[in-house]
């Protein structure tokens, strides 16, 4: 068995609150932070539920003490991200070796719609300062610089399943030796352009999602950011704090059936699972339970319900959607989900999939609905797929 | 481990598909920006698929298919593409009509279209390929951090790795970049202007057929405190790959003719790059944020053929060791060396 690279602090910042234990409590009391949209101005703010960041831009900068007129997007994410640092007690003077790579989806579009509304009236017009961060990478630099990181960047952008990409590319630089520290996960911001987009295809739910459910109608989105510290076993020793968990295995494979659509037999969520299995060194039966990717749309689920069917059959793991919890958020549900997968792991629990009523006829399992304390938790399976046919599967393992 | 490139395509503003045109023929702008020189798409893809595809996707995808043909190879094991601006077209679009309609009666198409993943999306999806895939969206890096991930990737066991970068000119990118005096003055005859580009390469870890082509890790370097923190990482990269200064035959350099933005590099090439001929590519494929990954693409053309074009001075042949330095301000530099064997 191969044991991957430690996880020593991790940071989130979602709809459930600030910070890991925050969002902790929330998971086991089964409040869902998915709700009526208060900060985002929408046209469907009466219509479209959404996971939103319970606060304003200024609200945030301050919390971080971070600079006015970032991209929300980049403020959640230095928010997580100055959390996992701090938890793992990681100074920048000892640590030359660490890198940063952060995915998001959206980038600094918040900025940009603002710049648009004057600029397609006139081109002359809109303010500069609203497109300077308009551009993925420019979020992850922004952070970055204000961590004080700049060994190695990079920003990942593969949809849905981007910080779970962003998450193995750290671990796979820590295995070759190029880094000692790698912060890795994602943030995304809820924006008028993704939550249009999602509107036009028809995959959102005017109500509650159902992850899972037989009547499930689509997803919702929400926001967030999350971080990992990985770390190798010299900067583990570095540290000298405890390490939460190991990132076991990892593996990505693209479904190559169609842009939006999973194919019926989830050919590429299968090869993740069963790719991040071999790396790894485990059979189906090590692994305790599925943080599914669960959006609530019926082509994912169906998908992902068949791909585990076919991979995990004739046992199950336990399994539930956390996006019952904190709606879809994107570029950053790779990495949000990892963080409650190690938390699974440290407290042995399973989270329930919210508002789960019905089981789909196709499959012979069903979620796990309420709490599940005092369980044996070995390993835990992450799943993300998203557009592009991106699909990625993650495996923690206790410390 | 040393990695090969086994082929390579690129889809510029000059004639790079058609490559002995490429040595004869040079084009620039009158105007403050170039665009590519678009084959026939028919050649490359189901015509049906074409229509529905933005320029950014059609120019990835046919270099991407160019290059697997050349390479003789139908299926890479890992596909790996880097784009700073994403699909801006279809981003643009979907952003205007969802102002102007009030988020009202829009069309998902150009949504699906703007996702970063797209290019890399669609070329797995026309070759079915179901391996590795992966976007790097990392501004002016992201062609060389996804460098660094084919070169893990191939110590880890792959081979045929497809690595590709792509940028599209748009005119409202142009609009606004120009809105910050990035680009020169009507009626002048010399400066930065505009540019986009596809380019992809097969690598492997072993040669393949003759002549033998290496690409070496990029050394970079971002936001660096001065500029000999910017030389020292030339350094470290030449002692890495066992070589000297005056292995070094050819230097192309990312300088545009933007003054300010060229001020820090300048400095480099005086004193750390001094005495080796250099030729600016940009003022080839004009300026954007993947643009190193023209190059490269350039670097392995001149190498492979052992010649440089009609329209490049002072060059001695044989030519073992290209140097291709690609920096933006002050604030992102990299080097990349690109071998013959």
């Amino acid at each position: 068995m191969n044991p991957g690279p430690y996880i020593a602090g991790m940071g989130i910042v979602t709809s459930l609150g600030f910070g890991v234990e925050s969002n902790l409590q929330s998971l086991i009391s089964g409040e869902a932070g998915i709700g009526k949209m208060q900060f985002l101005q929408s046209a469907y703010r009466d219509e479209l539920p959404v996971g939103e960041v319970k606060s304003e831009n200024e609200q945030l900068s301050q919390l971080g003490n971070l600079p006015g007129g970032w991209p929300r997007t980049a403020l959640l994410s230095a928010l997580a991200a100055r959390e996992a640092l701090d938890q793992a007690g990681w100074d920048k003077k000892n640590a030359p070796r660490t890198g940063f790579i952060s995915a998001n989806t959206v980038g600094g579009m918040d900025r940009t719609e603002n710049f648009f509304r004057p600029y397609i009236k006139n081109q002359d017009r809109g303010r500069l300062a609203d497109v300077v961060y308009h551009e993925c990478g420019a979020i992850t630099e922004l952070v970055a610089a204000q961590l004080g990181i700049r060994h190695f960047v990079s920003t990942v952008s593969t949809a849905c399943s981007s910080s779970a990409n962003s998450i193995f590319t750290g671990a796979r630089m820590i295995r070759s030796g190029q880094l000692d520290f790698a912060l890795v996960g994602g943030a995304d911001a809820l924006t008028l352009f993704t939550l249009n987009g999602f509107n036009t295809l028809m995959i959102l739910d005017k109500e509650l999602c159902q992850p899972f459910d037989e009547n499930r109608r689509g997803l919702n989105l929400g926001e967030g950011a999350a971080y990992l510290l990985l770390c190798s076993e010299k900067g583990m020793d570095a540290l000298k704090s405890k390490a939460l968990g190991r990132l076991s295995g990892y593996a990505n494979a693209n479904d190559a059936f169609h842009q939006t659509a999973s194919s019926p037999e989830g050919t590429g969520s299968f090869l993740a699972m069963k790719g991040a299995l071999e790396k790894a060194g485990m059979e189906a039966a090590d692994i305790d339970y599925i943080n599914l990717h669960g959006t609530g749309t019926p082509n994912n689920d169906i998908a992902e319900g068949t791909a585990i069917r076919l991979l995990f059959q004739p046992s199950f793991p336990k399994m539930s959607s956390t996006k019952s919890f904190t709606g879809h958020t994107l570029g950053a549900s790779g990495a949000v989900e990892a963080v409650y997968s190690v938390l699974a792991l440290q407290h042995g629990l399973v989270f329930p999939n919210l508002r789960w009523q019905t089981p789909m006829k196709e499959l012979p399992f069903k979620p796990v609905t309420a709490l599940l304390k005092d369980q044996k938790m070995r390993h835990v399976m992450s799943n993300s797929f998203g557009f592009g046919g991106n699909c990625s599967s993650l495996i923690f393992s206790a410390a | 481990m040393k990695m090969y490139i086994r082929s390579s395509a690129c889809i510029s503003p000059q004639y790079s598909l058609e490559t002995k045109k490429f040595f004869n023929l040079r084009i620039s702008p009158e105007a403050d920006f170039i665009k590519c020189r678009e084959p026939d798409y028919d050649l490359f893809v189901d015509p049906k698929m074409i229509r529905r595809m933005s320029r950014i996707v059609r120019m990835g995808v046919a270099a991407a298919i160019t290059c697997l043909r050349e390479g003789g190879v139908e299926m890479p094991s890992a596909l790996i593409t880097a784009t700073a601006y994403g699909c801006l077209e279809d981003s643009a679009s979907f952003l205007r009509r969802m102002i102007e309609f009030e988020e009202k009666m829009l069309s998902p198409t150009s949504f699906i279209q703007s996702t970063h993943n797209t290019v890399g999306a669609q070329i797995a999806l026309m070759l079915k390929c179901h391996h590795y895939n992966n976007t790097i969206v990392h501004r002016f890096f992201s062609f060389e951090n996804a460098l660094i991930e084919s070169d893990i990737l191939l110590s880890e066991g792959n081979t045929d790795i497809l690595l590709g970068a792509a940028d599209e000119f748009t005119e409202d990118r142009h609009r606004i970049l120009s809105r910050f005096g990035l680009y020169k003055k009507q009626g002048q005859k010399t400066g930065n202007f505009a540019g986009e580009g596809a380019a992809f390469f097969l690598l492997a870890s072993s040669p393949g057929s003759s002549p033998a082509l290496s690409i070496s890790r990029p050394e970079m370097i971002f936001l660096p405190e001065n500029m000999e923190e910017t030389g020292a990482i030339l350094n470290k990269l030449l002692r890495e790959n066992g070589l000297t200064k005056n292995d070094i035959g050819l230097v192309l350099d990312s300088t545009t003719g933007n003054r300010t933005n060229d001020l820090p590099a300048r400095t480099v090439l005086d004193q750390e790059l001094k005495g080796i001929p250099s030729f600016p590519f940009k003022s080839l494929c004009g300026d954007y944020p993947t643009a190193v990954s023209f190059g490269v693409w350039m670097a392995a053309l001149i190498l492979k053929e052992q010649r440089a074009p009609e329209w490049m001075k002072d060059i001695s042949f044989p030519l073992q060791h290209i140097l291709v330095y690609h920096h933006t301000g002050a604030s992102h530099h990299s080097f990349i060396l690109v071998s013959a064997a």
